[in-house]
């Protein structure tokens, strides 16, 4: 039923997807959490518990929301996103912030207490004191990254929603997998299934093997 | 990597990394931008529809055909009735096949539909355990046959997930005069899942249920049931094609919308939908007539 070509382009829609939501997430993420971890604000709390809450957040609600949103009747209906890449990607970006941001909180807070006070004794401003503590935080930030893949590649709410899984278009490994097993083609379900877990697999071995080699 | 106490405070290569993933981040937004923006002038037709037509596997043999023939794509998503619509609704359609006629009477009574033609149908059929606890193999009457596995207390599985199917299993227990329920009935069971998951629960479970009979005819040969009951006039069920209004949504591929409507109900379209075939059996029967202005 599903041709080689066919999967082959399932497989490079989910890395695109997943891949372009994991950065963007992790570009707005990541500074998100430095910038709570490093800075003491009122509600410094409140946004850690929230950030942290959002960790749960089911991604079939993330959908929702972003379909109202994207959606011809909805505030953000004339861009055309509905049942696309672009949708599908700013859908998973909404899951995978609030993750990247709460783990390199986490991780920060962890080096904080004691490179602050040595950092501000060498004579490091700011903005060096930040750069220094984010250097120290690499790994739990890295794994925070690797978290918001994860979760992006394996989530299928918000794709099968905003994505609408059309053959061709918005299909991708999750969406499939739901589709077959609907269809009790439970074979090509786990076909589907295992694919999935091949490409993880081999992206966080690429990404480990990154940190090993101390790039990260 | 060097191990050794912090000499200088580093620049460190993560800052490098940094930039770097920043930058391919914005690369790739404004590639997967410019793909959809490049797709504007539109070649192409969404099409909103129910499971049962691409579970057949109608709507990939025939949207082929429909390129061949007009040059425009077709991009569908398979949802409930009720979602299919409203996505016309809300303009994220551009032309709707479903089959709940008062529903889309309502959607016509709105204004939001062009026009409604009926494109083909397919029947509701009871099936179930080969060992027939209830005795209904062979009637033509669902409302008759749901009385007796209400009486004889055998094992009903429901779809109960609202879609058209569990609402027409709903309807013809209203015939029988008591429509049973999970928390009174321990023998009647509701899946909230497909038709296809449905069937193939029934069939581990032993239980009889309601099913369309091309998604029946397409699982048949995977599951332990067989047809009791078939060719009741009540329970046809009826396939419409509806143009979504581009005067209300002005984002609509109005043409494209027009010419698939008037394809699926040309002798092209209704003769390929009769040559439609699963298993060596026909599960769609065209009744196409052309209700759209020209």
């Amino acid at each position: 039923m599903t041709d080689v070509s066919e999967i082959l382009q399932i497989i490079g829609l989910s890395l695109l997807v997943s891949g372009t939501s994991t950065l963007i997430g992790s570009v707005i993420g990541v500074p998100l959490g430095v910038f709570v971890a490093l800075r003491k604000f009122r509600g410094r709390t409140f946004v850690r518990t929230v950030a942290f809450t959002f960790y749960g957040f089911p991604p079939v609600l993330a959908g929702l929301l972003v379909f109202l949103l994207l959606s011809r009747g909805g505030p953000f209906g004339f861009l055309g996103f509905l049942f696309t890449p672009v949708g599908m990607i700013l859908a998973q970006s909404v899951i995978v912030i609030p993750i990247v941001m709460g783990i390199t909180i986490s991780a920060m807070m962890t080096v904080e207490k004691r490179l602050h006070d040595t950092a501000r004794a060498l004579g490091a401003n700011e903005r060096q004191w930040r750069a220094t503590a984010l250097h120290d935080a690499r790994i739990g930030v890295f794994t925070a990254v690797m978290v918001g893949f994860g979760r992006a590649i394996s989530e299928v709410g918000t794709v099968l929603i905003v994505g609408g899984n059309i053959r061709g278009q918005t299909r991708v490994l999750t969406t499939a997998i739901v589709l077959e097993t609907s269809q009790a083609h439970y074979v090509e379900a786990t076909i589907f299934g295992v694919i999935l877990f091949i490409i993880a697999f081999a992206v966080f071995a690429f990404l480990q093997r990154l940190q090993a080699r101390g790039i990260v | 990597m060097d191990r050794g106490p912090p000499s200088a405070l580093p620049w460190p290569s993560f800052i490098t990394l940094w930039r770097f993933a920043f930058l391919i981040a914005g690369l790739l937004i404004l590639a997967a931008v410019s793909v959809s923006i490049d797709l504007q002038p539109r070649s192409y037709i969404v099409l909103a529809t129910t499971t049962s037509a691409r579970d057949s596997g109608l709507l990939d043999y025939l949207i082929p055909y429909f390129q061949g023939d007009t040059g425009i794509g077709v991009r569908y998503t398979a949802v409930g009735t009720g979602q299919a619509l409203d996505l016309g609704r809300r303009g994220d359609a551009d032309v709707v096949l479903v089959h709940a006629p008062s529903a889309e009477l309502a959607f016509m009574a709105e204004g939001q539909g062009v026009c409604r033609s009926p494109v083909m149908f397919n029947e509701f059929i009871v099936v179930g355990p080969p060992s027939d606890p209830a005795r209904i193999g062979g009637l033509s009457n669902a409302t008759v046959a749901f009385s007796q596995i209400a009486s004889a207390r055998s094992l009903f599985i429901s779809r109960g997930d609202n879609s058209g199917t569990n609402l027409m299993e709903k309807t013809i227990w209203s015939w029988t005069g008591h429509i049973p329920s999970i928390a009174n009935e321990p023998w009647y069971r509701e899946t909230g899942q497909g038709m296809a998951a449905t069937l193939d629960i029934a069939s581990q479970l032993g239980g009889y249920t309601l099913t369309d009979d091309g998604t029946f005819l397409v699982h048949r040969a995977a599951l332990d049931l067989t047809t009791d009951v078939s060719h009741d006039p009540a329970l046809r069920n009826s396939y419409s094609v509806i143009p979504v209004n581009a005067s209300l949504h002005p984002n609509v591929f109005a043409p494209g919308a027009m010419a698939f409507a008037k394809w699926l109900t040309s002798p092209r379209g209704q003769a390929l939908i009769a040559a439609f075939t699963v298993g060596g059996q026909q599960p769609f029967h065209p009744d196409g007539e052309d209700r759209c202005p020209a």
